[in-house]
Order: C-alpha cells, then structure tokens, then sequence
C-alpha cells in the first residue's frame, strides 16, 4: 500500500494543513508519498520531504500549476495515479476543487472530508451538517480521500525523504487564472489558530466588528464570523465559520453575538474549550457552551478587556 | 446559450434531522423536504442570465423519487423552462449523479452547467467537479460571482484565503457557493404557470448508466455530545476560569 498525498502551499510555504493529512495517511498504513506541484516551489518540496515518515517527494515545477487551476492539477494526479492505493488532499478549498474531477478520472467514489480512520477502506465522514456521522466502506481499488484537517494532529518533522521530480502533464486550455484578492492579516490563520474569536449579527456592524480586534490580538486569537455576519457585510466571506465555510477546532472557541444555527455549529463544535456571549439566553449556542455569558456584549467585551488587562 | 441546471430534494436546512435507532440512516418519514439551498442559487443565476439576455432556455433536471418533482416545478416557477426528472429510488452517489448528467448533457448539448457547490444531506461537494471532469470542461466551483462574455465564463470564487478568479471556456460547469445571488421567492402566479411548464421523466434503466453505488454505508450515529449549559457570572469569572480551570489562556 501506498498513499499520495497531494500537497496544499502557496508556493513558497508549506500549509499545515498538509502535515493533517500525513497524520492521516499514518493511520491508514503504508509507504507516503508527497506531491508538490506549483511554481518554483522547492523551497516547499524541501520542507515536504522533513515531515516525519514520508518516504518520496515528488515535484513538478512548473508555470501551469502555479495557481493551482483544477483541471491542470487533477491532469497531474490522474497521470500517476495508478502507482497509489490511495490519494489523499486537505478538505480545504484547494482539496474540493481539484480532487472530485481526479476521482471521477479514475471511475471512483470520492470520500469528503474524513474526520477518522477506522480501516485502510472504511472512514468516518459528517453529513447533515456534522448531526449525524457516517462510516462508509469504499469498494474501489484506488481510494480517493479529502481529510478534514482539524480533526487529525499535525505529523511532526525529523524525516528526510528523497525529492525527485516528475515532468508537468499538458496544459488543459479549459481554464485560465484571472487573479486572487486575498485577505491580508497578520493574525494567524483561521483554521490553523490556537484561539478563535468569533463574531455574529448581534455585533451589528462592521464597524463593532472591529471591537474583537484588541482581544483577538491580546490573545493571538484568529478571527471568524458567522454566515449571518458575512451576510451582512461585517466581515469578508473568508472568515465564515460553518457548515459551508471554514471548519475549526481549536483550543478556545469563543463566539460573540452567535446565535448558534446548526450550520455555524457544525464548524466550530469540535473545538475544545466553548465561550459564548449572547444577550439572548434561549439561543443554541449555549447549549454546546463550556462557560455562557448572558448579556449585553457592548458592555461585557469592555469588561472582558478589562479581565484580560487590555 | 442553453442552460442545464441541476437540482436535489433534500431534508429542509430547518429540519434538525434524527438518527435512526437502527444506526442505517437518519430519519426522513414525515420530514419536510426542499429544494437544496445551493441549487436555488444555481436556478437563480442561470434564470437571471436569461433575463438578461445572455441565455435563451434553463433546463433544470433532477434525480430521484417521483416526489423530486416537487424541486423541479419549483425551479420551473423560478423560471427554469424545462424540467427533466430521472426517478429512481436508489440511492445515487456523487459518482453516479455526474453519469447521469453527462448523459443528459450530451442529449442536451449545454453551454453552461449550473450547480450547488454541495447537497446539504451528504455535503460531498463533488458532483459538479465529477461532471466537468467527464465531459472534458472547465470548472468554477464555489462561485461568488460569474459573467459571461465572449464565449467565456469568469467566474470568481469563494476559497480559504479570499477570492479567486478565472476564467473559463464554454462549455464549461460552474458550482455556486452561498453569496452568488439571493433566491427570489417563486409568485403565485409563477407556481401556477409553472405546473403547465414540460417536464419530460426517464427511468434510470433507460439511461444505461452505472450507478452502483461504490460507497458502502456501515452505520451512521449521532455526533459526541458536548456538555455544555454552564453559565457565568460576568467577564472577570469568564476570564479566571478560561484560566485555571479549562487552562487555555
């Protein structure tokens, strides 16, 4: 047996992302292998080839891969599928868009976004918004898998795996990249931060959105929002926590002015520790909640700047 | 331009769904189902272009029980005007479903296929990656907003870090995400028209297609419980607990 993972990075940087999935290959077994396609990304192949208990990078530099399109990337994967009992990719963005069209390439089934391992064929997989759990047993030859990140450790390093390179598939013509308008932010990645602070319809506009900046950056917390307050216009739609946005699970999850619809919580309930200030004291939120605090949160964020000596 | 949207009935976005006792599925007796939100935002879109001129037919087409009629009129009475239902009551998978479509792609000749990014039952976000796949096209998926201009679609998408643009050759299949556009809610009147509107049925046998499923469901169970529910005082309490007793800052 053994298992493709196909990197996720930004040509320079290595995601953390992608050390998830090794930690998921691990739990399935056997030899790992690590693609990293893109543009002059040895940098990222070097660091690939450091994650503890990979055996081979494989890198393919070229122009074509250096946005990632998806018919370019499954064309790639496709191509040297057949060496693989299984492919597997983050359940980012980056995973969803490519992965289904390399299953399909191979007449197989895709399993979406694994949250565990249970045999080399048989995961467990959330639907209905994570309110039911699914183990699901693949009778294909190839398996092909993308990994929820959050729901498995990130691998360590001490490993020296060989980098060899492999050439670049043909361009597919179908598509060509425009641009990319990215969020900049010096805090830390969403789904990748210690501490999230979270923030609903109840703050009420972008601008008492930005009252969560102080205590986010007292305490090296990433921001997110809820659909109700991208919706709104609060916040970009990059920061969306749930069922269709990002899924998170960090250490303290901490949700402001949330609500708590089954589909926020279905991205964020996984997450260790649970706070939630909500002047509302039926909303759902609290029924997940570690520590509820019910009231005005224009009086209680001064208070808990206070509490954190801000 | 022609325009094939896809849609799937599924258990309503408000249902809190319950699994069953006997761990082979969740509950759907007795259940609303509706039209998948994220395919009454393809409807949407693809009626829109036609309004606007760009497209001259939406065909929406459906799989599943007789009772997916039901989502089709819906897109018919959003605007959609034809409407294809291929019944079955097997379950299909993603898989499966981009077989069918494509059979129906080729029977229709398209230039655009519009879908929901994923189904709000099996949130396996792949159906319309597997389809353009198939028929050899370009893909936008997760779309934020589209135009079409000179033969090609731009489409710009919602991804992790922000948004991302490309553009892509038609015919090509593009998958929408929550912000392309709000549904219109479907009039009185339009719901009427929409009963008098084609809707042609085909049978899976028909079709020959393989749609064995190739996704062996085991069990399915009820997500951990988190016990959660205590309450605090005020901000200080929060802050000295968060502390010393969950230990996380």
């Amino acid at each position: 047996m053994t298992i493709l993972i196909i990197a996720e990075h930004e040509n320079n940087i290595l995601k953390p992302a992608t050390r998830s999935v090794v930690s998921a290959a691990k739990a399935i077994g056997g030899d790992v292998d690590i693609l990293v396609a893109g543009e002059n990304c040895g940098t990222v192949a070097e660091a690939a080839a450091k994650l503890e208990g990979v055996k081979k990078i494989l890198s393919c530099d070229s122009p074509i891969y250096k946005n990632y399109l998806a018919e370019n990337m499954a064309a790639l994967v496709g191509s040297i599928a057949k060496n693989y009992s299984h492919i597997l990719a983050p359940a980012s963005t980056f995973g969803k868009d490519f992965m289904p069209r390399v299953a399909a390439m191979l007449d197989v089934a895709q399993v979406s976004d694994v949250i565990s391992v249970v045999a080399p064929d048989t995961f467990v997989r959330p639907i209905y918004a994570g309110n039911a759990m699914a183990t699901v047993k693949s009778a294909d030859k190839i398996i092909v898998a993308t990994i929820r990140p959050s729901s498995f450790a990130k691998c360590g390093e001490g490993g020296s795996a060989a980098i060899e390179k492999i050439p670049a598939a043909a361009d597919s013509g179908l598509s060509t990249f425009v641009k990319k308008d990215e969020t900049k932010s010096e805090r830390p990645e969403l789904t990748a931060a210690r501490i999230v602070i979270s923030g609903g319809r109840g703050l009420g506009s972008a601008e008492n959105f930005k009252k969560l900046e102080k205590i986010a950056d007292k305490l090296g917390a990433a921001i997110g929002a809820s659909r109700a307050a991208v919706d709104a216009g609060y916040v970009p739609n990059d920061y969306q926590v749930g069922q269709t946005g990002k899924i998170v699970a960090p250490d303290l999850y901490i949700a402001i002015g949330i609500s708590g619809a089954i589909q926020h919580l279905a991205g964020m309930k996984d997450s260790k520790v649970i706070v939630a200030i909500n002047k509302d004291e039926a909303a759902p939120i609290f029924e997940i909640a570690d520590y509820g605090l019910v009231g005005d949160l224009f009086t209680i964020l001064p208070e808990l700047e206070k509490a954190l000596g801000i | 331009m022609k325009i094939l949207v896809a849609v799937k009935r599924v258990v309503d976005f408000n249902v809190k769904v319950r699994v069953k006792t006997d761990g082979t599925g969740v509950e759907t007796a007795n259940v609303k189902f509706s039209m998948n939100p994220f395919d009454e935002i393809a409807v949407e879109e693809a009626v829109k272009l036609k309004e606007a001129g760009v497209a001259k037919e939406v065909v929406a087409v459906s799989i599943g029980p007789a009772k997916a009629e039901e989502v089709l009129r819906q897109a018919q009475a959003i605007g959609a005007d034809r409407a294809i239902l291929i019944t079955t009551d097997e379950e299909i998978q993603p898989l499966g479903v981009a077989k069918l479509l494509k059979k129906i792609a080729e029977e229709e000749k398209p230039d655009l296929i519009i879908l929901g990014k994923q189904a709000i039952d099996d949130d396996s976000n792949q159906t319309g990656q597997m389809l353009a796949a198939m028929l050899n096209w370009g893909q936008g998926t997760f779309a934020f907003k589209m135009k079409i201009e000179g033969g090609k679609a731009e489409v710009t998408r919602e991804i992790d870090g922000g948004l991302s643009t490309v553009s892509l050759k038609l015919p090509a299949v593009v998958t929408c995400d929550l912000r392309l556009n709000q549904p219109r809610y479907a009039t009185l009147p339009n719901i009427m028209k929409a009963r008098s509107k084609p809707l042609a049925k085909k049978t899976l046998a028909e079709l020959g297609v393989d749609t064995k499923p190739r996704l062996q469901i085991i069990k399915v169970t009820e997500p951990g419980k988190r016990k959660g529910g205590r309450k605090v005082a005020d901000a200080a309490e929060l802050v000295d607990k968060l502390k010393n007793e969950a230990k996380v800052l």
